[in-house]
């Protein structure tokens, strides 16, 4: 491979689930192509590359982003949580348990984004309305569920006081 | 009859993994060595390809190799389920934008992307045809100039292309006196609907890895619904016995029918075979929109009725876009034509639909199959006949519908479950008979819908020795939870926990055979293969018990992992195989076929069962701006018995705004024969937000399907009269009849305004 095809690297330092990373990344670098590739969290999923469907939802600092359009190197210093990263060995935290008993699931591919917009929702809006929670939604395509299920669950799991942060 | 497993919402089994990020779908799998492809695609409609020139992308650093057709002659590179007419990559003619004419394999996607662009192609653009009007119209440009090869499937095999036009084939059927009955009906409607394109845009877009191995057999790991099709193609393009072709199928992130049949597998099969490495190919989202998409329509429909509101005679004739390869297409026609009159009795019918080719994205299998399209012409009228005669909507289907037993057609299932039940649990449940707030209008709509036939499906249940259960199945488990159901029905036969049981992912290696996972057709078909698998490891267990307690079989039942006798005694099922083995391995493997064969019913073989549903909607309307909201939506599906009842919700929620999809925003745009919104920006799919804030499932269960415990198929059904009772709700809201979907606000609003300046234009 020619030096004139080699782009410029970066190094990246930050938290990735709690766990601190060291990485030399190309400064062009995706973070959603850093988790899959380099750290081999494949939670995080392609689908439609714009920040539409969040099906690539993560969080940088509490702060859900859409990790296919987010450079890798805009996380210097920060935290980030994947869904890999929400429970505790095999624990499961209270979003997820009530994902499951809501049936909020069918695919999963749009799963760990909906579970890290919720989780972003919810340290907001710890009892968050259904009108919030679709509202809050508008980020997270799902063509399986219809929502409902999703919705019922995120705001069930706002109504257990063991959720709140 | 309880059941201790089977209707009950269990958790699904893989759930813990979805929700944990843990879950593997094909576009996660990693394998040593592995290359990764891109496409490059036609960026005409229609053109010749004059020349190509790949030598500066093979120089790219990185990169393995650049294929085009003529590196594929040593297969047969033409695949499609129902005409082979498709080609791996394009040979001499692009037929549509979007169509692969190119890949490149290399280290890396960024690689292989960059190299893409240093193909060179020189393209010599031809006259295209890109809606129905233009493909049909006298002296059209042709899409397909050579006769095509036939596909596998039997139904097909007197396909009916019409030489020298754009319709690669017909469907007719007749009931009756036809036509010449509409002279005797009080009132003819006869009126023209269209449907359009939508893009199924599963989240997780279509993705295929492929291996070969050092003895000529080809593994590909593919995001597909009928591995077994898949294999029939391969097999045949690549020359290989079926057994040397291998498909497997992780979970798959959504379907919907726009991954059935073979899609990128043809393609990384003879990439991995080049390079002699493991290629992937996934394809982004917009690619998506480039590869498969729903069949649009035009469906002209004459009805004929008395003036009590019987129906007397419809003549349906539907001319169904499939793009630029037929796919499943000539089935899609068959199968929503035949039932294009809903659930109703009508005593002379003529119904006629066609194929159509046209240099668009091509079109195939999308929930509802055909359905949805005339559906929504058929039922929009039906209200529209209601309106005139001056009938309640809801009492002059109630009086035209077939019954419980009833023949629909010549040979084929009688009618297994109770319309009139679930319209009246859908008018119910809306408030029918209550006059509507302001602002507010309430439509009906009801379909119904045959699965496939003939159709085989076959499952082994092994039960091992310490009393659990594999559940071999090659039913995919794409979101809609059958894995599940499957792991309920195994385990409620053998009288086990729900967590003893496994069920294995689709592998043609291992799993038996499976037409498919589609039609609605799994939890009867494979479920009854699933169910009568695990009887068979049961009578087994209790043949060995009736040995070793030397009790009669009819004395003895299961119960918890064990064979009990009338008299209490008990031989759990590691006894009953310590037995059967004398030592503490082996397992005991039961069988399953389900194979209704051919009928003489018109479709080739009788359906399975019918899938029913009925939907009642409850809008209101911006008349500022033409927009529509959908406050209240009742979906009432007939299901015989729900196996996992959370599971059916799923479904019809999910059916139910998908419908809304297409009904209210979808729609793939061309602009000549260029896809003007192939990303989630511009082509717009329910959000959370777009859920009705009432919305409410309902399920038919008197345990008459044909699958397993009474249970038949659901999932589709439920999308299909959305639009239509939408339509027939504005209509009774606004006095304004749309013909053509979506019902976006602009369409509504012109007609609000037509509907406006007619009525102050003095007569």
């Amino acid at each position: 491979m020619s030096d004139t095809h080699t782009p410029s690297s970066c190094s990246l330092a930050c938290t990735v689930n709690g766990r601190a990373v060291a990485l030399e990344v190309p400064a062009h670098a995706l973070l959603i192509d850093v988790l899959r590739e380099r750290l081999d969290l494949k939670g995080a999923k392609r689908s439609c590359d714009m920040q539409v469907c969040g099906a690539c939802t993560v969080l940088v600092d509490g702060a859900p982003v859409s990790s296919c359009t987010y450079l890798a190197v805009e996380a210097e210093g920060a935290e980030i949580l994947t869904v890999e990263g929400l429970s505790h060995g095999d624990t499961l935290d209270p979003l997820q348990e009530a994902f499951i008993e809501h049936g909020a699931v069918q695919c999963g591919f749009c799963t760990s984004g909906m579970l890290m917009s919720a989780r972003a929702l919810l340290a907001e809006d710890p009892v968050p309305t259904r009108e919030r929670v679709a509202h809050h939604l508008r980020g997270n395509l799902c063509r399986c569920t219809g929502y409902s299920k999703v919705i019922d669950a995120i705001v069930a799991c706002g109504r257990r006081p063991e959720a709140r942060a | 009859m309880t059941f201790r497993v089977v209707g009950r919402s269990v958790r699904r089994l893989d759930v813990v993994e979805k929700v944990t990020g843990r879950a593997r779908y094909v576009t996660d799998m990693e394998l040593p060595g592995m290359l990764h492809a891109k496409l490059l695609r036609s960026p005409h409609a229609h053109a010749r390809i004059r020349r190509m020139s790949v030598e500066a992308a093979r120089g790219y650093p990185g990169v393995h190799a650049v294929v085009t057709s003529g590196d594929l002659a040593w297969c047969d590179p033409y695949f499609g389920p129902a005409l082979r007419d498709r080609p791996i990559l394009a040979i001499d003619v692009a037929r549509y934008e979007g169509e692969p004419v190119a890949a490149v394999v290399a280290d890396t996607e960024e690689a292989a992307a960059e190299a893409l662009t240093l193909i060179e192609v020189d393209y010599e653009e031809l006259p295209a045809v890109t809606t129905l009007a233009e493909a049909l119209a006298p002296d059209a440009p042709l899409v397909h100039t050579a006769p095509p090869l036939a596909g596998h499937f039997a139904d097909l095999s007197t396909l009916k292309s019409r030489p020298g036009t754009n319709v690669c084939h017909q469907f007719h059927f007749e009931r009756g006196r036809g036509t010449a009955a509409l002279a005797e009906a009080d009132l003819v409607l006869d009126e023209t609907y269209t449907f359009p394109r939508v893009q199924h845009y599963s989240i997780e877009p279509h993705a295929a890895v492929a291996a070969w191995d050092e003895h000529g057999g080809l593994t590909v790991w593919a995001s597909t619904q009928n591995p077994y099709s898949v294999r029939a193609e391969l097999a045949k393009m690549f020359r290989a016995p079926l057994a040397a072709i291998r498909i497997v199928v992780p979970y798959l992130g959504g379907g919907f029918g726009g991954k059935t049949y073979a899609k990128l597998e043809p393609i990384v099969g003879a990439l991995a075979r080049i390079v002699g490495r493991p290629v992937r190919l996934a394809l982004t989202a917009e690619e998506a929109f480039r590869t498969v998409r729903r069949c649009d329509a035009r469906v002209r429909v004459r009805l004929g009725l008395r003036r009590d509101g019987l129906l007397l005679a419809a003549a349906c004739e539907g001319d169904f876009d499939v793009g630029a390869y037929a796919d499943i297409g000539p089935r899609i026609i068959q199968k929503g034509t035949y039932t294009a009159t809903g659930p109703y009795r009508v005593p002379h019918v003529v119904l006629h639909s066609q194929a159509v080719y046209t240099n668009t994205t091509p079109g195939g299998a999308f929930r509802g199959f055909g359905v949805p399209q005339l559906a929504w012409a058929f039922e929009s009228l039906l209200d529209e006949a209601a309106t005139r005669l001056d009938l309640d909507p809801v009492d002059l289907r109630r009086q035209n519908l077939l019954a419980h037993g009833e023949e629909y057609a010549p040979g084929d299932t009688p009618i297994d479950g109770k319309f009139e039940e679930s319209l009246n649990r859908a008018a119910e449940a809306i408030r029918w008979t209550q006059v509507a707030a302001a602002g507010r209008g309430r439509g009906v709509a009801m379909m119904m819908k045959a699965s496939i036939g003939p159709t085989v499906s076959e499952a082994v249940v092994r039960l091992h020795a310490d009393a659990s259960v594999t559940v071999l199945s090659s039913t995919v488990e794409m979101g809609q939870g059958a894995h599940t159901v499957m792991a309920q029905i195994a385990a409620e036969v053998l009288a086990v926990s729900i967590d003893r049981v496994r069920v294995a992912a689709p592998d043609t290696a291992v799993t038996p055979y499976d037409q498919t996972t589609s039609s609605s057709r799994s939890t009867t078909m494979m479920g009854r293969a699933v169910q009568d698998a695990a009887e068979d490891v049961r009578a087994q267990l209790l043949r060995v018990a009736e040995a070793a307690l030397h009790v009669p079989v009819r004395q003895l039942g299961l119960d918890d992992g064990a064979v009990v006798a009338e008299d209490g005694r008990r031989l759990s099922y590691e006894d009953v195989l310590k037995e059967r083995f004398g030592m503490g391995g082996g397992e005991l493997i039961g069988r399953g076929i389900v194979a209704p064969g051919r009928s003489a019913a018109p479709l080739g073989g009788s359906t399975p069962f019918w899938e029913m549903a009925a939907g009642a909607a409850e809008i209101s309307l911006d008349e500022e701006t033409g927009a529509i909201t959908v406050e209240d939506y009742v979906s009432v599906a007939d299901v015989g018995r729900r196996i996992n009842p959370q599971q059916c919700e799923g479904q019809d929620e999910g059916a139910v705004l998908q419908g809304l999809g297409h009904t209210l925003f979808e729609e793939m745009l061309y602009d000549g024969g260029q896809l003007l919104n192939a990303n989630l920006v511009d082509y717009r799919v329910p959000r959370a937000a777009d859920v009705p804030a009432a919305l409410q499932c309902h399920f038919i269960e008197n345990g008459d399907g044909a699958g397993p415990f009474g249970a038949k198929g659901m999932g589709e059904g439920s999308l299909i009269p959305v639009s239509p009772a939408v339509g027939n709700a504005l209509r009774r809201l606004a006095g304004v009849r749309l013909r053509e979907l979506p019902l976006t606000p602009e369409r509504v609003w012109r007609a609000l305004r037509a509907r406006d300046q007619k009525e102050s234009t003095p007569p």
